[in-house]
């Protein structure tokens, strides 16, 4: 990451290695007292909280650049939009897309997934075709998919999971045919955190013709992304998970699909020119981007990009995976305690029940420790299903947690204990 | 510490353990309740005559809260007519919602309860089982009922 990393103006590029206590510094929200406790955010693949270099940029962006992009002769808008494509600029260097042309700019994960299931989707099925997804997939990888089954007769099939959480590649290796043609597949399970091994994946749907779109919103705020070492046609993912604002995220596309794929909502922006009679489009990957966007959200993204630049990845990740196997240590040895997806590997995600509790109320009590985690089926009712438990606890992290948080949610787990058991 | 100690009274973790009513009756009028988000799911009973709930009962799964509220309802409701079940809907409504407070006067067991407005998320935890109830004692609905 450090070889293209681009110019960070609130935050000198730190050398080899990785301070955890430096980061934290970065985030303001962590010195919140919740409940008259201190903050321990443990539910990062939910949200990620946002570095002071993020707000700072989106708060310069308003005091200083404000005005619309793309259709102005004024300098704010010529500022505005000169950060708006810097922004389109990063992502591509994040994933290390071949073009910025390649990088749609979107509301988030859902918004990209809805996109290339109405766009390329919808003007590509025909009855009978298979959409391949799998076990682990969240509503927003499923629903959208439903949509377009239902529209154009496509099919759905999904590959299952085992014991612990992983994907039967048998049977997904048997679930591919020539009828197979698109697999939509997460990168990172958001509810146990299960790391697919998407790019031997990618390449066996491409021998059997299918184009792979993958759902990157839990991989990218842990894991180093190149789409082109990948290979694969369609990545999405929000900026909100990866240290960004809300409202904003990425979808990256293979370019010859793109060029071939017709608008997704027509208005502003997304044309070269309206007549009554005929409107042509704009090039891509401005057809996608119709009407006024969320232009302060994607100079956050940008800053965010900015900020994951300015940090040694690999030294990152190594200490989160440090943090993870602690937590998976600590929390099997209280009593009653089960966690749900064992996968061999894995980023990020805990998900747990106790014995005799409910998730629900676990999480209650929890917080007013100041600890906070998700509670409930994690928008993954097949995943729950699968395991025939209604919810889970799940402790989620990002690059700011520290064993000292995970002291923090076991000793509020022993509270929950004391009270229920 | 002390609100988590009024939500969580000893008498609602043991409605939790040991639900009261937690069986089926058999040929009553059924009616689900779901809250997706959290996975709080149950099943109501409820068997009328004249215009009276005879018996009522449940089954499903979920939150200490969710749990203790239909064990405790289906204690209160028994040999009620419709209206005054409705009519102590209300009440309870308004108990687990009211901004201050205040005395929760002529509930009875139903009172401890009342530490869940001070958790607002848990809100629909406690009514589910009674906006289920209302549902099935007004005309039964094959969508779920849900406080979500």
């Amino acid at each position: 990451m450090a070889a293209n990393a681009v110019s960070v103006a609130s935050r000198p590029l730190q050398a080899a290695g990785f301070n955890v206590d430096t980061v934290r510094a970065d985030f303001p929200i962590l010195t919140e007292q919740v409940h008259g406790k201190p903050l321990v955010y443990l539910d990062s693949a939910n949200t990620s909280q946002k570095p002071v270099s993020v707000l700072q940029a989106m708060d310069h962006y308003y005091r200083h650049a404000n005005a619309n992009i793309h259709r102005a002769t004024h300098l704010l808008s010529e500022r505005a939009t000169a950060l708006y494509e810097g922004s389109r600029a990063k992502a591509a260097m994040f994933l290390n897309a071949p073009d910025p042309h390649t990088i749609v700019l979107t509301k988030g994960t859902t918004d990209g997934l809805n996109l290339v299931a109405q766009s390329y989707g919808r003007s590509t099925l025909k009855a009978g075709d298979e959409i391949l997804l799998t076990w682990l997939e969240h509503h927003s990888n499923i629903v959208p998919w439903q949509m377009v089954a239902e529209q154009t007769g496509a099919v759905i099939k999904v590959v299952p999971i085992n014991d612990a959480g992983e994907l039967d590649l048998d049977q997904y290796a048997a679930l591919l045919s020539s009828r197979t043609k698109i697999l939509a597949v997460g990168h990172v399970s958001n509810a146990l955190g299960t790391i697919n091994p998407i790019k031997a994946m990618i390449a066996q749907a491409h021998a059997a013709g299918a184009v792979v779109v993958v759902d990157g919103a839990q991989a990218v705020p842990h894991l180093v992304v190149d789409v082109q070492d990948l290979d694969c046609d369609f990545y999405v993912l929000s900026s909100h998970k990866m240290f960004g604002p809300t409202g904003t995220g990425v979808l990256y596309g293979r370019a010859s699909l793109l060029e071939a794929m017709p608008p997704y909502q027509g208005g502003g922006d997304m044309i070269a020119s309206v007549t009554f009679e005929k409107t042509l489009y704009n090039q891509v990957p401005y057809k996608f981007e119709a009407g006024t966007p969320n232009m302060a959200g994607v100079v956050g993204l940008g800053a965010a990009i900015d900020y994951l630049a300015g940090i040694d990845r690999e030294a990152a990740l190594a200490h989160e995976d440090a943090v993870l196997d602690y937590a998976t240590t600590q929390v099997r040895q209280i009593p009653g305690s089960r966690i749900v997806g064992e996968a061999g590997h894995k980023t990020g995600v805990l998900s747990f029940v106790l014995e005799g509790v409910h998730p629900h109320d676990a999480g209650t009590i929890l917080d007013q420790q100041g600890v906070a985690v998700r509670t409930g089926q994690h928008c993954a009712q097949p995943v729950m299903d699968r395991f025939g438990i209604p919810a889970t606890i799940r402790a989620s992290l990002g690059i700011y947690n520290t064993r000292e948080d995970i002291d923090a949610l076991v000793r509020g787990l022993h509270k929950v204990r004391e009270l229920f058991i | 510490m002390s609100e988590l100690t009024d939500l969580y009274q000893e008498v609602i973790l043991d409605h939790n353990r040991r639900p009261h009513n937690f069986r089926v009756i058999d040929g009553a009028t059924t009616q689900e309740g779901y809250n997706p988000l959290c996975g709080d799911r149950l099943t109501l009973y409820v068997a009328m005559a004249g215009g009276v709930i005879k018996d009522l009962a449940f089954q499903g799964s979920g939150c200490a809260i969710s749990k203790a509220s239909a064990s405790l309802m289906t204690d209160a409701l028994k040999g009620k007519t419709a209206d005054e079940a409705r009519a102590l809907f209300d009440q309870f409504h308004a108990m687990i919602t009211s901004d201050h407070a205040g005395p929760t006067a002529d509930l009875g067991k139903l009172s401890v309860l009342a530490g869940v407005r001070e958790f607002p998320a848990r809100i629909k935890c406690a009514s589910l089982a009674w906006h289920t109830m209302k549902a099935a004692v007004a005309h039964h609905s094959d969508a779920p009922v849900s406080t979500e």
